[in-house]
C-alpha cells in the first residue's frame, strides 16, 4: 500500500501539516492570552501595576508588586536550598557512590521527579505546615513554600547536572587520575568547568519550573498578598492566585489575571532561551 | 509481524470507536435535558443535594453545578452561560431586573477552634482582631498566643456581609491566611487553634456534628444556630437564593419550584440550614 | 643530595570532608524521601481497597471511593493523547527525516515547542480556559481538559520521538534505499517499528506527566465527581481530587492519603516501564529534559 514513490509527497505534506499545527499551537495560546488581556492592558496604564496601593480587585487596585516578590523570593529561596543538595546528589551517583548504591539512589530521584506537586503541596499542608506552626504560626509561609519548592526541583537539577556530568570526556577524567589529581580535585578542576554550561542550564530550567509552580505552592503559602517581611510571612504567588481567583473573577479582573499569565509565560520563556543559549555553548 | 500490529492497531482503533461513540452519544440523549447552575459556593453543597435527589426522580435529566461566587452567579446568569445562578445573598438594587427564588435561609458566624478558651467576643473585639489592632489572644481573655487571622478571597458574598456588617474594607484587614470555600476556612481553622475566621452557619454547623472541634461564637449577644437565623433574631443573615434572568420556563421552572418545595426540606435541614415555608 | 619532601596531606583531608558532606546530603535527600512515602504510607494504606477503587466518591469525597475519578482520569488522558499523538508523531518524522537541521522551518517549529515546554501548567490552564471553554463553547468537559492537556504534552512527544527516530543508525535508511523502498515505505516499515520502544517510553513520560496535572485542568475540566455519563460532561480528575480533598474538606485527609498512594504507585509503575522500554543514549535523553 505505501510502496509506491507518488506516495512520498502525500506523506510529505501530511507531515508538514502535522508540524505546521504543533508550531501554530504556542502562537494561539500567545494570541489568546493577548486577546484576553486586551480590555485591561488598553484602559489600566502597566505603570499601575507596580503602582496601586494594594491587590483589592473589588476596589479596582491592582498592585502585582507584592505577589511577583513572593514569588521571586520563594524561587531565590528554592535554588539557593536546591542546587547545593541537587549538585551533591549528581556528584554522589556519578563519582562518589559505589555502583550498588548509585544505581538505587537515581533511581528514587527519577522517581520523586515524576511526583505530582499536588502530593508535595498534600505533605506539606498535613506536615509541613502544622510542624512550622509550631515553630512560629501560622505556619502556611514563605518558609513552607521554599521547602516544598525545592522539594519539586530538586531531581531537575540533580538529573540535568547528571547528564552534564556524564558528558564530560572520559579522557579528561583518566588524564587528571594519570596527573594525580585528588577525587575532590579532578572534580572541583576539571569535571565542573567541563560541565558548568550544563549545570547552569539545569538551574536556570529549574528556576522556570518554580517560577511556575501553581499547586504545591497554593497549598502551602497562606495565600495573603503582601511582601513578605520574614520566613514566616504567609505570601502569595502569582500562580497561585491566578489559580485562587480564577474562577471568581469576572471582567477587568480576569483580564489582569491574564496579564499576570503572561507575565509569568514571558518570564519563563526569557529563562528557558537563556537556558538553552547557555546549553548550546556546553563542551561535549 | 506485519500482521499482528495491524490486527492489533485496528481493535484497538474499534475499541477506542465504540467507546467515543457510546460517550458521543449519551451526550445527545442529555442535551436536552440540561440546566447549568453556577454562583455561590456556599449554596452549592444544598443545590448538589437537591439535584441529586431531582435526577434520581427524573432519570434523563443532567444538572451541572459549579461554583464560582455569586457575583459569578449573576453574571453567567446575565450572559445565558448558567440558566440558573445560585447567589447567598439578598440581590442588590441594581440586579433588579433578575428574579430571586429564596430556597433557604442561612447565616454568617465567627469561629474558633474548640480548645480556644475564649467564649465571647464583641464586635469592636472582633473588628479590632481583623485590623490586626489585637493580636495576641491574652488581650481578649485566652491564651498568651499569638492569633492568626483567616480571611475570605476576595469576590465572596460572605466576605462582602462580614465587611459590610463590621463596616470595614477589605484593605483594612491584615490576615494571616486566606482561604476560598467555607470547608477549606473549617478545615483551617481545625488545623490551627489559635486561628479565627468566619464562614456560614450551615458549613460550621455540618462540620461541627461531623466532629470538627470548633465553636461558632455569639454576634452582639445571639448564639449563632440555626433556630436564632430562623427566628431572625442573628444579625448576620442571609437568604440563599436561586436567581434567573426572567421568568423561568420548563425544566428551570420545574427545578425551582422542586428546589422550594416540602420536599427539599430533609435536605435543607441536613446542611443546617433554615428552611422558608413554601408558598 | 637528598632532598626531604614533607607529604601534603591537606589535599587528602579536604577529600575526605567533601565526601562526608556528600554523603550527609544525600543521606538527608533520601531521609526527606523516605519520610514522604511512609507519611502517605501511613496515612493511606488502611483506607485503600477494592471497593474504594471501584465506588464513586460520596460526602463530598470523605466515604465512597474514587471509581468515577479514575474513569474521568483515564477519559481526559485518552482526549489528550488521542489529539496529541498523532500531531507530535508527525512533527517528529518531519523533524528528523524530511527536514534538514539548518532549514528555517524545522528551527521555528523547533523553537516553538521549546517555547510550549516552558510555559507554566496554569498559563496553560488559562489558555484552555479562554479557548476550549469559552471560545469554542466546551465549557468545563473532559474534552476541554483533554484538549488542554494535548497542548502541553505535545513537547515531550515530540522531543521523545525525535530522539528515538534519530538513533535508529543510518545504515538502515541507505539500505532501505538501496533495495528501492519509498521514503514513506521506509519511515512505516522500517524506521517506526525500529524506533518503537523509544516512541512508547515518550508516550508513557507523557501518561505520567499527564496524569500528575492539576493546574490545567481547573478550568478546563472542572470539579464534577459524578460518572461522567459522556465527553462533554464535566469531571474530575485523580490529582483535582486530592487537591479538592485535602483543601476544601475537613475530614477528607485520610481519603486524600489513599488516593495519593495511588496516584503515586501508578506514577511509579508508569516510570519503570518507560524505564525498561528506553536504553542506552535514548534514556539518558529523555529522562534528563
Amino acid at each position: 500500500m505505501f510502496q509506491s514513490v507518488q506516495n512520498d509527497a502525500l506523506t510529505c505534506w501530511v507531515l508538514r501539516a502535522g508540524a505546521v499545527i504543533s508550531a501554530l499551537v504556542m502562537l494561539l495560546i500567545l494570541a489568546f492570552l493577548l486577546i484576553e488581556s486586551w480590555p485591561v492592558l488598553d484602559q489600566i496604564t502597566p505603570a499601575r501595576f507596580f503602582t496601586d496601593t494594594s491587590w483589592h480587585p473589588i476596589e479596582g487596585t491592582y498592585n502585582l508588586t507584592p505577589m511577583l516578590s513572593g514569588t521571586l523570593l520563594a524561587s531565590m529561596g528554592a535554588l539557593l536550598l536546591a542546587i547545593p543538595l541537587g549538585i551533591t546528589s549528581a556528584l554522589f551517583i556519578v563519582f562518589y557512590a559505589p555502583t550498588h548504591l548509585a544505581l538505587p539512589y537515581k533511581r528514587m530521584i527519577e522517581l520523586l521527579a515524576g511526583i505530582p506537586s499536588v502530593v508535595f503541596g498534600f505533605w506539606g499542608l498535613t506536615t509541613l505546615v502544622p510542624l512550622i506552626n509550631q515553630l512560629h504560626p501560622p505556619g502556611a509561609s514563605l518558609l513552607a513554600a521554599i521547602l516544598v519548592l525545592t522539594l519539586m526541583i530538586l531531581p531537575t537539577i540533580t538529573l540535568t547536572t547528571y547528564s552534564a556530568l556524564k558528558a564530560v570526556p572520559s579522557e579528561f577524567l583518566h588524564n587528571a587520575a594519570a596527573l594525580g589529581l585528588s577525587r575532590w580535585g579532578m572534580i572541583h578542576g576539571i569535571a565542573f568547568p567541563a560541565a558548568r554550561s550544563g549545570i547552569v542550564a539545569g538551574v536556570i530550567l529549574a528556576a522556570g519550573r518554580a517560577i511556575g509552580e501553581t499547586m504545591a505552592v497554593l497549598m502551602v503559602a497562606g495565600n495573603v498578598v503582601q511582601h513578605p517581611e520574614g520566613l514566616f510571612d504567609p505570601i502569595r504567588t502569582l500562580a497561585a492566585n491566578i489559580a485562587l481567583e480564577m474562577a471568581y473573577a469576572m471582567g477587568d479582573h480576569r483580564a489582569v489575571l491574564f496579564v499576570s499569565g503572561l507575565l509569568l509565560m514571558l518570564l519563563v520563556m526569557v529563562l528557558s532561551a537563556m537556558a538553552s543559549k547557555i546549553g548550546k555553548n556546553q563542551y561535549a | 509481524m506485519i500482521t499482528t500490529h495491524k490486527r492489533l492497531l485496528l481493535f484497538s482503533l474499534t475499541c477506542l470507536a465504540i467507546g467515543f461513540g457510546w460517550f458521543a452519544s449519551a451526550d445527545a440523549n442529555a442535551a436536552s435535558q440540561r440546566l447549568v447552575l453556577t454562583g455561590s459556593s456556599t449554596v452549592a453543597p444544598l443545590v448538589g443535594e437537591i439535584v441529586r435527589k431531582y435526577e434520581s426522580m427524573h432519570p434523563g435529566v443532567r444538572i451541572d453545578v459549579q461554583t464560582g461566587g455569586s457575583s459569578r452567579g449573576i453574571n453567567d446568569t446575565r450572559n445565558g452561560i448558567a440558566d440558573i445562578g445560585m447567589v447567598s445573598r439578598a440581590l442588590k438594587p441594581n440586579e433588579k431586573d433578575l428574579h430571586a427564588y429564596t430556597i433557604a435561609l442561612d447565616g454568617v458566624s465567627v469561629i474558633l477552634h474548640a480548645s480556644n478558651p475564649v467564649s465571647v467576643l464583641s464586635k469592636q473585639q472582633i473588628a479590632d482582631i481583623y485590623t490586626g489592632k489585637i493580636t495576641n489572644w491574652k488581650s481578649v481573655g485566652g491564651a498568651d498566643a499569638r492569633i492568626t487571622v483567616v480571611n475570605k478571597a476576595e469576590g465572596r458574598s460572605t466576605l462582602e456581609l462580614f465587611l459590610q456588617y463590621f463596616q470595614l474594607k477589605n484593605s483594612q484587614i491584615k490576615p494571616h491566611i486566606i482561604i476560598g470555600d467555607n470547608p477549606q476556612g473549617i478545615k483551617t481553622i481545625t488545623g490551627n487553634p489559635h486561628a479565627v475566621g468566619y464562614v456560614s452557619i450551615g458549613a460550621a454547623e455540618y462540620e461541627a456534628k461531623r466532629g470538627a472541634p470548633i465553636r461558632l461564637l455569639a454576634l452582639d449577644g445571639v448564639d449563632a444556630s440555626v433556630a436564632h437565623v430562623h427566628s431572625g433574631a442573628f444579625p448576620l443573615s442571609r437568604p440563599l437564593n436561586l436567581i434567573t434572568s426572567h421568568v423561568p420556563q420548563g425544566l428551570a421552572q420545574h427545578f425551582i419550584t422542586f428546589a422550594r418545595s416540602q420536599q427539599t426540606h430533609e435536605l435543607v435541614e441536613a446542611q443546617y440550614f433554615v428552611p422558608i415555608s413554601a408558598e | 643530595m637528598l632532598e626531604v619532601t614533607t607529604i601534603n596531606k591537606w589535599p587528602h583531608y579536604r577529600d575526605r570532608f567533601v565526601q562526608l558532606v556528600i554523603y550527609l546530603l544525600v543521606f538527608l535527600v533520601s531521609a526527606v524521601f523516605a519520610w514522604i512515602l511512609f507519611d502517605l504510607a501511613r496515612g493511606g494504606l488502611t483506607h485503600l481497597s477494592w471497593e474504594f477503587l471501584i465506588e464513586s466518591p460520596r460526602d463530598a469525597g470523605r466515604a465512597g471511593g474514587i471509581g468515577s475519578v479514575l474513569v474521568s482520569t483515564l477519559l481526559i488522558l485518552l482526549v489528550a493523547l488521542t489529539a496529541a499523538l498523532p500531531l507530535a508523531w508527525t512533527t517528529a518524522a518531519l523533524l528528523a527525516e524530511y527536514v534538514p537541521t539548518t532549514s528555517q522551518f524545522g528551527v521555528t517549529v523547533r523553537f516553538s515547542l521549546q517555547v510550549l515546554a516552558g510555559v507554566p501548567s496554569i498559563v496553560f490552564g488559562l489558555f484552555g480556559n479562554a479557548f476550549f471553554s469559552v471560545y469554542l463553547g466546551l465549557g468545563f468537559s473532559i474534552l476541554s481538559g483533554g484538549l488542554t492537556l494535548a497542548c502541553m504534552l505535545l513537547p515531550i512527544l515530540v522531543s521523545t520521538a525525535e530522539a528515538g527516530l534519530r538513533a535508529v543508525p543510518q545504515s538502515y535508511r541507505l539500505s532501505a534505499a538501496a533495495l528501492g523502498m519509498s521514503r514513506t515505505a521506509t519511515l512505516f516499515h522500517l524506521l517506526l517499528p525500529v524506533a518503537a520502544p523509544t516512541l512508547a517510553a515518550g508516550l508513557l513520560l507523557g501518561i505520567g506527566r499527564a496524569i500528575a496535572e492539576t493546574a490545567a485542568l481547573l478550568f478546563t475540566s472542572g470539579y464534577v465527581d459524578r460518572m461522567p455519563g459522556s465527553l462533554l460532561d464535566s469531571g474530575r480528575a485523580l490529582a483535582l481530587h486530592i487537591f479538592d480533598l485535602s483543601m476544601n474538606v475537613p475530614g477528607g485527609d485520610t481519603p486524600a492519603y489513599a488516593s495519593a498512594l495511588v496516584l503515586v504507585v501508578l506514577l511509579l509503575c508508569i516510570n519503570m516501564l518507560a524505564m525498561k522500554l528506553a536504553y542506552g543514549l535514548q534514556r539518558r535523553k529523555i529522562m534528563t529534559t
